[in-house]
């Protein structure tokens, strides 16, 4: 059986009233701002399931909003974050619509950017306040972001994988798990690693010399939740 | 280090302790916390859970939610009057718990135990019950403990979801686990504590899951001072002598096996239950329409 630590019972410490409608909802936001990595002026967010259905009555638009501005699971002003968006001149759509088949407490958060570039994250609150993101622009994806994430967009090229698992070993970093997609053959394709240690800045610059390299998402935020 | 009941309770027996001691034993073991880190850790839940106790009895009016706010004060009053028929210190604990229900439900800080929807239990009991036998803070952060070694064995065994398992597994787990803290807290022995856990989840057992509009209010914070009753309740029958006849895995193996036969519509659907009565329905109109 797997071990449960005396926090996972007497926890999370989060504002109410629901671990997956509301401390889920955060979480999404704030994993979903970190891979959009970025700062933004417009933000659609489009809910699906039940979170479409009950997200008023759970605060799930004020938690996902507070997640996109940084605030964690306990953070008081989630209540308020509609507000404080505004003051900020952040441009926020919320809207309702079927996304397909994805699971109930599922968003769509579309990000534009100032520096013009546009971003989509899907992702699900799955309940306890545990989350999956599934989607990032057209790649699917699964990831929880509970282990620092790095995620690399490059050019499909042979060997680039042994050139990026190189430069991570020669850092000390342990993969836990790796997933490489791609959209054609030689054309953009991804991989998620996930690790046992947080990725450092100069790792993710080491990484970002490599030949093809796209761009380079590093999400060390689970630690710290 | 344990994973049943049965298995906790040979530990106690093993090291001639409480079970508090060997939540913290396992906490070093297995996740390599000492028991400074687990104790101050338990120190920051039990403030959040202090103040949440006490925010909606002292300010009703910021903590209101859709459907429910202002029973924490009421309760609280009536306590006061020193004539009801539960006593005073039932009646605090009641008001307790709908005051932690309420801060919950208006988006405010709580600490699940073991969910948000029936974290009004375990504050209220221990608070109420450390005050009535003027317990010292170790103690109290130690019963939190116990009360979380009941909740992992519930979670391993069984769940504490009520979109699974209906309101029995969650307010159900909530007055266990306050039942084996309150054992514990007075002095009694881990098998007197198990004992209270197994009676306090007979209590509600096959209590459903009938959220009006889907929200964590009603008729959840009713449920949360109900259930700090069935703590109590639970507690004293077992300090008292009195034993479950079904021991504690078994009950909660039969907290599952209910769970698991309660229709889709009773588990936090909102398809059922109360929730699909016509003030209900009507309730639920006048939320969505507002917004």
């Amino acid at each position: 059986m797997t071990n449960i630590s005396f926090t996972e019972v007497l926890g999370p410490i989060m504002i109410g009233p629901s671990s997956s409608h509301t401390a889920g909802a955060v979480k999404l936001g704030l994993i979903a701002n970190k891979i959009n990595n970025t700062s933004f002026n417009k933000v659609d967010i489009i809910l699906h399931g039940s979170f479409a259905k009950t997200y008023r009555g759970h605060g799930t638009d004020r938690a996902i909003i507070a997640g996109l501005m940084g605030m964690k699971p306990h953070d008081i002003r989630i209540k308020n974050s509609i507000e404080l968006a505004k003051e900020q001149n952040l441009i926020i759509n919320i809207s309702e619509d079927d996304l397909g088949y994805y699971h109930p407490n599922t968003a769509k958060i579309i990000f534009y950017n100032n520096d013009s570039t546009v971003h989509t994250v899907i992702g699900s609150s799955i309940g306890g306040g545990s989350i999956i993101i599934s989607e990032i622009d057209a790649f699917k994806i699964s990831f929880t972001g509970e282990y620092p994430t790095l995620i690399i967009n490059h050019l499909d090229r042979k060997g680039i994988i042994s050139e990026i698992t190189t430069t991570l070993a020669k850092n000390n970093i342990n993969v836990a798990s790796m997933n490489v997609t791609r959209l054609q053959k030689n054309k953009e394709a991804s991989i998620l690693i996930e690790s046992d240690s947080i990725i450092p800045k100069s790792v993710s610059e080491e990484l970002k010399k490599i030949d093809d390299i796209i761009s380079i998402r590093v999400i060390n935020i689970g630690a710290e939740l | 280090m344990f994973n049943t009941g049965k298995e906790l309770l040979e530990l106690t027996k093993q090291f001639n302790c409480n079970i508090s001691d060997i939540l913290i034993k396992k906490e070093f073991e297995v996740f390599e916390l000492s028991e400074e880190e687990v104790l101050n850790k338990t120190r920051v839940i039990y403030e959040i859970m202090k103040t949440s106790a006490q925010s909606a009895i002292s300010n009703p009016d910021l903590y209101k939610g859709h459907i429910i706010g202002g029973d924490a004060k009421k309760m609280s009053i009536y306590a006061s009057k020193g004539n009801s028929y539960c006593g005073e210190t039932l009646n605090l604990a009641m008001a307790r718990a709908f005051s932690t229900s309420e801060v919950n439900a208006s988006m405010g800080l709580i600490c699940a135990a073991p969910t948000a929807g029936a974290s009004g239990i375990l504050p209220a009991a221990i608070i109420t019950g450390s005050e009535k036998i003027d317990a010292d803070e170790n103690s109290i952060l130690r019963a939190l403990l116990t009360s979380a070694a009941i909740g992992e064995l519930i979670t391993k065994n069984a769940t504490v979801s009520g979109a699974e398992g209906g309101c029995q597994a969650e307010t159900g787990t909530a007055a266990a686990m306050a039942a084996a803290a309150l054992v514990e807290l007075k002095g009694g022995t881990p098998e007197e504590a198990l004992n209270a856990s197994s009676i306090a989840l007979k209590n509600v057992l096959g209590l459903v899951c009938d959220p009006i509009a889907g929200l964590v209010e009603s008729p959840c914070a009713k449920r949360n001072a109900a259930g700090v009753a069935n703590a109590m309740v639970s507690a004293d029958m077992s300090l008292a002598g009195v034993k479950s006849i079904i021991p504690f895995d078994e009950m909660v193996e039969t907290m599952l096996r209910v769970g698991r036969s309660l229709p889709f519509a009773l588990k936090e659907t909102a398809l059922g239950g109360i929730a699909i009565t016509p003030t209900a329905k009507k309730l639920e109109k006048k939320i969505f329409l507002k917004e």
